[in-house]
Order: structure tokens, then sequence, then C-alpha cells
């Protein structure tokens, strides 16, 4: 028996699961699993009440609407995966979903769950910095939306109140003809990321660069939107030699220190992986034009 | 806290009824309270993929599942793939044929994994059955055999069910 002991709740409807967390202490969501799970099974939480999300009716959807994309906070990974309205709206996700674990745990793992976990390098949380999403959280008093870049607060932590759960997240899609990638470097396929980079770009019609969103996980607490970079490629023609200059600049960015990496080669991910990332994201407009 | 939920589950198509302690794993569960140790343990927290079953059809690890989410969903493990005591499955034949396995401990995750893929993607390339099988660790084989017992599992299983390739 791993898991410390702990009471067991599956309520049936949000408002329910809201109530449970109004009225229990020390309660913990229970999404998708694969991270709460070895974390009860290694004993470094320890609940008094785990509230199951997996018989919440109505939380499971991926919704397209006028420019956005509404994923449902139970949504499987596996789905957004096989999402045909993931692919065609929402290609950055569709190619990030892929580098999330493997098959047996994006079966089970969520959308919601993901993104509450807030593990820095998960590639989810890099796409929803990369999108500037907006999470729907449930309360006691009704829902509200936070924008993603006021989602992370701390290491791990959401802006979340202990009677909140996350119900839904917005993802705002480019237009048709984007450009897109998402490149990450891990020490074996489905691991977590050492450092990846989320890219979007718009070109005209002369190639130069319309719009850009750089967003680099792995580095600290929370993904980072390297907005300086954004700012320099606008009006630029994506070039190697010229993205090395210009993603030279991320070198200087605050890194953390782990087992995998120290700061100075996850500041020289930093440097590369955005390169890479924006030239694989011009050759995919370059090969839609063609 | 001794907290107790009554469930009924379908493993391998027989039918149970029982009580289980809430924070008993699916795994513990299945091994302890059914007996079924085929599905092995290894790191019980979601990394070696031994404890792989297929839930509802899909593949997911039964350490980080706890049994009372199992309620009124069908379970297949790896007792569950021969069709009877008799006979191997065409993917465990090819298994054996390729010594796909060495100290047999990650086998029971591999082969429920594979189970999944080659219905999902019968003819699958090299590269897609090593993705397929990322998320399960082998520290005998070096994967090879594995490979190898995987394309020919392939290859038998499209010839048994006649389906004709592309």
């Amino acid at each position: 028996m791993k898991p410390p002991p702990f009471s067991y709740h599956d309520p049936r409807t949000v408002a329910d699961a809201v109530g449970l967390l109004t009225s229990l202490d020390n309660a913990k969501l229970l999404a998708g699993g694969q991270s709460l799970m070895p974390m009860l099974n290694m004993r470094y939480v320890l609940p008094d009440h785990v509230v199951d999300l997996n018989r919440v009716e109505g939380l499971s959807y991926i919704t397209p609407r006028d420019g956005v994309l509404e994923i449902g906070a139970m949504t499987r990974q596996r789905d957004i995966e096989f999402s045909d309205v993931v692919a065609e709206r929402c290609p950055l996700m569709a190619e990030a979903i892929r580098q999330v674990g493997h098959r047996q745990t994006r079966n089970r793992g969520t959308m919601g769950g993901s993104l509450c976990h807030l593990d820095p390098a998960a590639e989810l949380v890099s796409v929803a910095a990369a999108l500037d999403a907006t999470v729907t959280v449930a309360g006691k008093s009704g829902t509200r939306q936070i924008d993603f870049a006021a989602f992370p607060v701390a290491y791990m932590t959401p802006a979340i109140e202990p009677d909140e759960l996350l119900t839904a997240a917005t993802f705002p899609c480019w237009p048709r003809g984007h450009g897109y990638a998402f490149v990450e470097f891990a020490r074996r396929h489905g691991d977590f990321a050492i450092v990846s980079a989320a890219v979007l770009i718009e070109e005209d019609k002369n190639g130069k660069v319309t719009r850009a969103s750089v967003t680099l996980g792995g580095m600290g607490p929370a993904p980072v939107r390297a907005s300086e970079v954004e700012r320099m490629l606008i009006g630029e023609t994506i070039e190697e030699k010229r993205l090395r200059d210009i993603c030279e600049s991320l070198r200087k960015l605050d890194a953390i220190e782990d087992i995998h990496a120290p700061a100075s080669y996850r500041q020289q991910l930093a440097t590369v992986l955005p390169r890479r990332a924006l030239i694989k994201a011009h050759e995919r407009i370059q090969g839609a034009r063609a | 806290m001794s907290d107790t939920r009554q469930i009924a589950v379908t493993v391998n198509g027989t039918r149970y009824q029982e009580t289980v302690p809430v924070r008993v794993t699916l795994a513990d569960f299945l091994r302890h309270q059914l007996g079924l140790t085929g599905t092995h343990l290894g790191c019980e927290h979601g990394v070696c993929g031994a404890c792989t079953i297929l839930l509802d059809g899909r593949s997911a690890r039964s350490c980080l599942m706890l049994a009372v989410q199992a309620d009124g969903h069908d379970i297949l493990t790896v007792e569950g793939i021969a069709p009877n005591a008799d006979t191997l499955h065409p993917l465990q034949e090819a298994f054996r044929d390729n010594h796909g396995l060495q100290c047999g401990f990650c086998t029971p995750g591999i082969l429920t994994t594979l189970i999944e893929l080659l219905r999902d993607n019968p003819d699958p390339t090299e590269e897609e059955v090593r993705i397929g099988i990322s998320g399960n660790l082998c520290r005998c084989t070096g994967y090879q055999n594995i490979v190898i017992a995987a394309l020919d599992a392939a290859k038998r299983l499209r010839g048994s069910s006649g389906a004709s390739r592309p």
C-alpha cells in the first residue's frame, strides 16, 4: 500500500467538486494522476482528502470558437493528440503534445492537470504561455478568467485558491498559414525537456516577420516569453546567421541548475533551440506557400 | 483512516465485485487482491512501464491509478492476451521466436503496450515501434530483439487477419 491514507471523493459535477474543496481541509484534486499518483506513491504529498475529477461531467471537450480553441480541463492528452481540430487550428499544440510523456501517460494525463501541476518544463505549460492562453477557474462565487501570464505565481504554484478548480483553458489561434515549431532537448524521448522552445511567427509576402512569439521552457520556475527577441524579429527575414545574433541575447536569461544540467548548459540551449524552431517555423510557412 | 469502497471491474473478461481500500493502486489490487501477478511493478511512480495494462482498450500505468477509479471499467492484463492456456497470442509467439525477452520482468508491460500499438497501427515502422515502447524500460535486451519481435508480430497479425498490405 503505497499512497498515504486519505478519504476519497468522486463528485459528478463541478459544483459538487467546488463544494468539497470549500468544506474539506487539505484536499488535493486528482485529474489524470500522472503527477499526483507518483507523488502519493512516494509520499511527497500527504492529503487528507483526494477529490477525483474523473467522474465529473462536462470537463472533457475541444471546442473551436471564433479565433480560439477552448479545451476542457479533463480532456485527455491523447484526445488532443488525435484531434483534427487541434492539428488544424493549433498545430503548435499538436506538435508539442507528441513530446509529452508516452502513449500510456497521454492516455490518462489531462490538459488541466498539466497546467495546474505547472512543471517548469511541461510542454503544455509552454504552449499556454506561447499562445497567451486564458484559464477558467471555478469557485464558490462562480467562475473567473486568469491570463496565463499571471497564472504561475511561484515554482509549481498556480494562481488558484484552495477552494477553486481549473475547468478549461482557452487558446487564441493564429491565422492559417502561420509558422510554428515546438523543439525540445531531453535526455530520452518522452522525458521532461531540459529546455524547450515554442515558436510562432507570421511573415508578410516578402518573407519579413510581422508577428512573433518565442517561449522558453525549463529555464526557470515558469516558461519565459523572450519578448526582446520577439521585438527584434519584427521586420527581419528568417536567416540562420542573423538568428544566431538575435538569439545570442537569450544566453543572459536566468537558468536553474539541477542534476540534468548546469545553468550554463541551459543558457546555451536557450540560444540554440529558438533558432532551430524559428527556422523550422519559417520553412513551414514557405512549404505552405509553395 | 481505512476508507473502503465496493467496486465492480471486468478483468480479462471475468467480472469481479470487490471491496478495496481507497488508497490501493490498481496495480496492487490486481496483484494482491485478484492474484494476477503477471502485471509487474518496477518503479511504482510511472517511469518504467512494467505495470502497463489496458483500461477500456487504452494503455495505462496501473501504478498511477487507484483501484477505485477502475470501478465500472474493463481491464486487460498480460494474463488476458493469450486466447487460452495452451495457445500463445501471435505477439507472444513472436517474442519467443525472436528472443524478445531475457529476464522477462518488463515483458508484461511491453506486450500490453504493443497490443494497443499494433491494434491502432497494424503496419508500424521501426521508428514508430521504438517511440511506441519508449515508455517501457528494459534493462536486458537493449531493445533490439523487442523491436524485431514487434515488427514480426505485426506481420503475423496482418497475415492472420487477412488484411491486405498497402
